[in-house]
């Protein structure tokens, strides 16, 4: 058993820190404030390679592994939630459905782009009566001729209206059964493809939300993904490399929520002397530091289980529930340490604590993952 | 175009903190880096590669562990790396460290610029630059902040001065030591490091590979006596002048001419 990182990751975590401390963190508080997706950051970040981690060279990939990913998510994350977002679905459901089960016209056309950064991806399952139920499907596809022509409407999209390539979920069965669930690629140029307005958040504010409409929305027939009815299946496959990239995301959080509180602890001078001297503050600062390497080492575990192509939905519900609940923990507990300056934009716990929430929500809430968690221990 | 940049590993912070019983150096639990002006040395030579075509060789005098130094250069784009590594060149002061870095500039034969940083930010001389050119016998110039031209025989470059610049035309092959304002460095690709660790290589010389250099190099054959090291002890504060400006210049100026500053 080793718990060190190769000196090949170590080199990659150094990179992801020094572009996350140089280029992201500067600008996280004033994108969070202005809701604004950064395209410069998203540039940048594709040129270095940081969104075809575990894919070959080939396609354009890094070659690297998930252990890179869940370390890049994690230092990015540190710096701004929602820039770690960006890698994290440009890494695993924006590509993984085409890298796995794409042709090869496909992945030409569709995965090379988007894991080099020429092109953003967004995954859409999510409905408005198909959110925790997403077997609920609501949108359809029929086909016409040479082409699929798809209605419905997908909710809480991530970067719908600014992604150009979109993995859209719709039934072409019937009933509220997963196997009529198919998965197919829509250009954004596509006809009948149209979004709602962008949603207004509480946190990962500069990651854009909104609605994907699709009206008459006609594609050529070659843009279905995999086979027809394998479209649930393959959802689900991709989200455990993306609830890994939430746990991942959560350590950064935390991480940051100890870096702020431990620094703040040591400065803030309250009855002649740091507030870190009060016992009440040194355990909070233990639990976090203790919980957040239980969460990191399940993180790092599920990504290694990944790379090793062993089973790990488990794990990586176990990693993304530990981790996401941590991440809530410590940034409540950062405010609290701040006092009431922690309830002020001006220090980053405000925005941690906001962001935090998210990761307990979305690839799957808490309770699904105390489902897929259970559900494995009782069988 | 064949340049070669010479590296070397330092442990990141501006404070080397000294263990002041042993009068060495504390790198425990301090992470390592490429010394920051030698990575504006290697993004030149990169850049200029990508231009003009050719290979950027990396080599570095140290313990085994800087061969991550050495990768970190080659995932950012170098083509070759040397690492000079063995127990005879440890001790060096720079006279040995600029000698034994010439004596492998040597063997590796083809070079048509050499690229140093101006300063390490450990042993914090600058000289090992100077030293190489002398020992290859090759012109110099130092604090390189920006090269206007370059070809095959000559190069035109700025020198950085304390109030100003110099531009000076130098003729190749030569030796360049680069300050910060030359680049800005770029970021490693993740497919570069990747590269760095499966497809390239860093080659290990020895003294047995660097056999024209036997008994110039290491701790005996440095001519530096380190009597003693210590931290210098602390400024104390400034003087605070208060009042209408005439008065605080006048001030100022009347204590500036009794300090013989002016
Ligand atoms: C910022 C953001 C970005 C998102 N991005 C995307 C995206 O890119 N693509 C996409 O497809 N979706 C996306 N989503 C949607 C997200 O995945 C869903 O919000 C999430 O799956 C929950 O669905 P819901 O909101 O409909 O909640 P509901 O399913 O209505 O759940 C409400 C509550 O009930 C609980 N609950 C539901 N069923 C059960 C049960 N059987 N047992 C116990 N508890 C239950 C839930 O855990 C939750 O606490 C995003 C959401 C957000 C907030
Ligand atoms: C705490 C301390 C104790 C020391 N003790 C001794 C001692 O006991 N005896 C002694 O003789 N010397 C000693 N030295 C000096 C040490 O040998 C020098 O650090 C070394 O020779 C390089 O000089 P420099 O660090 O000043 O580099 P500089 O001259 O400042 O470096 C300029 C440039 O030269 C190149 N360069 C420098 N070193 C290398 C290298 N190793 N490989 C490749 N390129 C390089 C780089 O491009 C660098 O930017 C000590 C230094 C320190 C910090």
């Amino acid at each position: 058993m080793d718990f060190a990182l190769s000196p090949k990751h170590e080199m990659m975590k150094a990179m992801f820190r020094e572009f996350a401390e140089k280029e992201v963190a500067p600008l996280a508080a004033e994108l969070d404030e202005k809701s604004e997706f950064s395209w410069d950051l998203y540039r940048k970040m594709g040129q270095i390679g940081m969104f075809g981690l575990p894919y070959p060279q080939e396609y354009g990939g890094a070659g690297a592994d998930y252990l890179t990913f869940v370390l890049a998510c994690e230092e990015i994350g540190r710096a701004c939630t929602s820039s770690a977002m960006l890698i994290n679905g440009q890494n695993s459901i924006n590509s993984g459905p085409i890298y796995r089960q794409g042709t090869e016209e496909q992945k030409r056309k569709y995965l090379v782009p988007i894991i080099t950064g020429k092109a953003l991806g967004a995954f859409c399952l999510t409905e408005a009566d198909a959110g925790t139920d997403a077997s609920n499907q609501q949108t359809t596809a029929v086909p016409d001729g040479s082409e699929w022509v798809i209605d419905g409407t997908k909710m809480f999209i991530t970067n719908a209206g600014l992604a150009d390539i979109y993995i859209i979920m719709a039934m072409t069965g019937t009933g509220n059964n997963p196997k009529g669930i198919s998965a197919f690629i829509v250009e954004k140029d596509a006809p009948g493809l149209s979004f709602g307005k962008k949603e207004n958040k509480m946190g990962v504010r500069a990651s854009q939300t909104a609605e994907v409409i699709l009206q008459d929305c006609r594609i050529p027939k070659e843009n279905l993904l995999g086979k027809e009815g394998e479209g649930f299946k393959i959802a689900m496959q991709n989200l455990d490399s993306g609830r890994i990239g939430v746990g991942a995301i959560s350590l950064g959080i935390a991480q940051a929520a100890l870096d702020e509180s431990t620094k703040y602890a040591k400065e803030r001078q309250q009855f002649g002397r740091p507030i870190g001297a009060n016992q009440a503050i040194q355990w909070m600062i233990a639990d976090m530091a203790t919980e957040l390497e239980a969460a990191r080492y399940l993180v790092y575990r599920a990504a290694w289980l990944r790379d090793q192509k062993k089973a790990h939905s488990k794990e990586a519900s176990m990693a993304k529930l530990f981790a996401s609940e941590l991440a809530m923990r410590a940034s409540v507990k950062a405010v609290q340490i701040h006092g009431g300056y922690g309830y002020m934009k001006e220090y980053k716990v405000e925005r941690l604590m906001r962001d935090a929430k998210v990761c307990e929500i979305f690839e799957g809430t808490s309770e699904v993952q105390r489902m897929v968690i259970s559900r494995a221990a009782l069988t | 175009m064949q340049i070669i940049v010479c590296l070397k590993q330092v442990p990141n912070t501006n404070e080397v903190k000294f263990d002041t019983k042993t009068g060495t150096l504390v790198r425990d639990g301090v992470v390592s880096i490429i010394n920051p002006d030698d990575k504006n040395a290697l993004e030149e030579a990169i850049r200029l590669k990508e231009l003009k075509g050719g290979t950027v060789t990396v080599i570095s005098m140290g313990p085994p562990q800087a061969e991550y130094a050495l990768r970190e250069a080659l995932a950012m784009g170098a083509d070759e790396a040397i690492l000079l590594s063995d127990w005879a060149f440890a001790g060096a002061d720079t006279w040995a460290t600029s000698l034994t870095l010439a004596h492998a500039i040597k063997k590796i034969g083809r070079y048509d610029l050499i690229f140093c940083g101006r300063q390490a930010i450990d042993g914090d001389t600058a000289q090992v630059g100077p030293e190489l050119a002398e020992h290859l016998d090759l012109p110099q110039v130092t604090y390189v902040k920006k090269i206007i031209y370059i070809d095959n025989d000559k190069a035109v470059v700025e020198r950085a001065l304390e109030d100003g610049y110099e531009v000076i035309e130098v003729t190749l092959p030569a030796v360049l030591t680069a300050v910060k304002e030359l680049n800005i460095p770029r970021y490693p690709t993740t497919s570069g490091i990747m590269d760095a660790f499966n497809v390239k290589k860093v080659s290990v010389w020895g003294i047995a590979q660097l056999a024209s250099a036997a008994g110039l190099v290491g701790l005996n054959a440095s001519p530096t006596q380190v009597k003693r090291t210590f931290s210098p002890a602390v400024k104390g504060d400034g003087e605070l002048l208060t009042g209408s400006v005439k008065e605080t210049v006048q001030t100022l100026l009347k204590e500036l001419q009794e300090k013989h500053v002016l």
